[in-house]
């Protein structure tokens, strides 16, 4: 075996190596790489029971009420939703049906108490005039679909 | 054609210093193309406004951190394995680049983060993934700097910039992989999910920055040819 070869070899090893020690660590780090839980994983009680944890989803339409700076409000993640009170500035992009993350703790009535609120927008850019198209058609055959049901 | 004939510092000088200026013109008329048709051409975005602008320098110099760690690791591994000096030479002259655009993603994140999200930094996997990145960069320049011998710092050096290239493909995934407050990525395999001006105008961005990289770590590769070849020189004249 010259030496080149050895080397390479020693290297691949040593590369196939990390591989697997970064894989282990990475498996280890799943749980804990969360950023934010959804209603129904705080439902299935995967959350942390006490202190702050983030719960995210979309913010349900027709669920802000607000009242001066504070706000109540639900998140979804379309299978459960869960109550969620803050008081303070939202960002801009808080919207409802949109994206959020709210940081907290939960309280024993079940009320997220919220003391900050971001909004996650997602990775869809285009002008606003193809969103109103886009927004038109998905309705127009939201409605064809409704009429062929009858 | 041998493909080995600019491996060598002699003859890749030359080459190197032949190329810089098409780079660097290249970049130039690339980058200034590509601002005017994301600022000024391309429309504004239906939910975030302008804010969104910032990406056509963000996501540009996102994709140049993480790739040109990618490229310093495999001339690292070229270096150990072939034993060639300008491998060595060219990883040590990219890592500076790579940092650059590392720290310009989190700032431009940090400066698109709190008009959008409301917040300028936290901690999920993409931001944090990305500022290891950053520490990586630092930590393979130090190390690099703080080794006296050429020879024993390139070899050091090289093994981080290798071990470390493990957090490339866990920046890119760790929007799919984990929750995280950062959305996912636009451009896939199946497609892009931005419309065609806008992704035109961040495409110009990325060849610009390509070129202003290939430009810079050129130059710096070829101060570093001229370093080298001094302290030969140098001790040569003491040597008989």
């Amino acid at each position: 075996m010259k030496s080149r070869h050895k080397r390479i070899a020693i290297i691949v090893a040593g590369i196939a190596l990390l591989a697997i020690a970064a894989t282990l660590l990475l498996q280890s780090f799943q749980s804990n790489l969360v950023f934010f839980f959804s209603p129904t994983e705080v439902i299935q009680g995967k959350s942390p029971n006490q202190g702050n944890f983030r719960v995210g989803g979309l913010v349900v339409e027709g669920s802000v009420k607000r009242d001066g700076t504070k706000v109540a409000f639900q998140i979804t993640d379309t299978a459960n939703s869960m109550n969620v009170i803050f008081t303070g500035i939202l960002p801009d992009l808080f919207k409802e049906g949109k994206g959020v993350v709210a940081q907290g703790t939960q309280g024993a009535d079940g009320v997220f108490v919220a003391d900050q609120v971001l909004a996650k927008h997602d990775e869809n850019y285009m002008p606003p005039e193809a969103a109103d198209a886009l927004e038109k058609a998905q309705q127009y055959n939201a409605n064809k679909a409704a009429g062929e049901d009858k | 054609m041998n493909l080995f004939k600019y491996a060598s510092p002699q003859t890749f000088y030359p080459l190197a210093g032949r190329l810089i200026p098409f780079f660097a013109i290249g970049a130039g008329l690339f980058i200034i193309y590509g601002l005017y048709i994301g600022m000024l051409v391309a429309p504004t975005d239906f939910q975030q406004g302008d804010a969104y602008r910032i990406i056509y320098v963000h996501v540009p110099a996102a994709w140049f951190s993480m790739f040109l760690y990618v490229v310093m690791a495999v001339y690292a591994i070229l270096g150990l394995s072939l034993n060639a000096k300008l491998s060595f030479m060219m990883a040590k002259s990219i890592a500076p680049t790579g940092a650059m655009f590392t720290f310009v993603a989190l700032i431009t994140g940090a400066f698109w983060g709190r008009p959008t999200w409301g917040a300028w930094w936290v901690w999920d996997a993409r931001l944090t993934s990305e500022l290891i990145l950053l520490f990586l960069y630092i930590g393979y320049m130090s190390l690099q700097a703080g080794i006296d011998d050429t020879r024993r710092s390139d070899r050091a050096s090289a093994i981080l910039a290798i071990v470390g290239v493990i957090n490339v493909p866990i920046i890119y995934f760790s929007v799919k992989w984990w929750n995280t407050l950062h959305q996912g990525s636009s451009i896939n395999t199946s497609g892009s999910s931005m419309a065609a001006v806008m992704l035109q105008a961040m495409l110009i961005m990325a060849l610009g920055f390509w070129l202003y990289s290939a430009a810079v770590i050129l130059t710096r590769v070829r101060r570093e040819i001229e370093d080298r070849a001094r302290a030969t020189a140098w001790l040569n004249e003491f040597k008989d």
